[in-house]
């Protein structure tokens, strides 16, 4: 079974919700279960909440396009933006065993992305903008 | 998002629904930020009817917890937590900073 589609957002948070409606869907169609499903929209909101901060600077400035491409094993979500490029390497890793003190959750998100997901790319292409690919297989038996 | 208080003697529990993500969690904030501001220093977070929660969510309880626990003045600490949400704290490495309890009364019974 393979099956894509593609919806445009506007980079707004309010959109959350309902990309996460679009990802849950495809989720559901990999036949995920609940914590891989979960974990998997986690991702795409972390993901689309980074654009609407980092690459737009804001809400309101451009719109997020999100694919999905469901297969038998793996599901693919890609989501495209046109905001300012996004240099993941600027973002620090969260240091996980720090006291409380000396936590304050930035770079949580990608930290959370690159964990849940097996593949993450980020591309810049040409004409501007960024493409995230991101790819979640599943486990076998699951 | 939903957000709904109940008073015990020595503790508030603060029931949770729906999403908490970039677009709500500024309200969670709002809600707790007010009760530590009211001297409320143990406070329940009751996650049963929550669905989702981001780092955005995250970050808030992170905040929270700090503003609790200084000076040992209080704490917050998690009930209800669905396995999913649970393992994204888990992955976040938010396990070692809440205390976890199963149900809120549980909880509440804990100050």
């Amino acid at each position: 079974m393979d099956r894509t589609e593609t919806r445009v957002f506007v980079a707004q948070y309010e959109s959350l919700a309902v990309i996460d409606e679009f990802v849950a869907g495809a989720a559901d169609q990999a036949s995920f279960d609940e914590c891989t499903a979960y974990q998997v929209r986690l991702a795409v909101d972390e993901a689309c909440s980074n654009i609407i901060e980092h690459a737009y600077g804001g809400e309101g400035s451009g719109v997020i396009e999100c694919t999905y491409h469901v297969e038998d094993d793996c599901i693919t979500v890609i989501l495209r933006d046109h905001g300012d490029p996004f240099d993941p390497q600027l973002v620090p890793e969260p240091n996980l065993s720090a006291d409380l003190g000396e936590r304050n959750g930035g770079g949580l998100g990608l930290y959370l992305i690159r964990k849940i997901m097996d593949d993450v790319e980020f591309d810049f292409p040409a004409e501007g903008g960024n493409v995230l690919t991101m790819v979640k297989r599943k486990e076998a038996g699951s | 998002m939903e957000i709904a208080t109940r008073e015990f003697k020595r503790s508030t529990v603060v029931e949770v629904s729906g999403r908490v993500d970039s677009a709500t969690a500024p309200q969670l904030a709002a809600v707790l930020n007010d009760l530590m501001e009211q001297g409320q220093y143990n406070i329940v977070l009751d996650l049963g009817d929550t669905d989702f929660i981001s780092s955005a969510g995250l970050r808030v309880l992170i905040d929270v917890q700090k503003t609790c626990q200084r000076l040992n003045r209080g704490e917050l600490v998690l009930a209800n937590v669905s396995e999913p949400i649970w393992r994204s704290f888990d992955l976040a490495g938010f396990v070692p900073l809440f205390n976890f309890y199963d149900d809120a009364m549980e909880a509440v019974g804990s100050f």
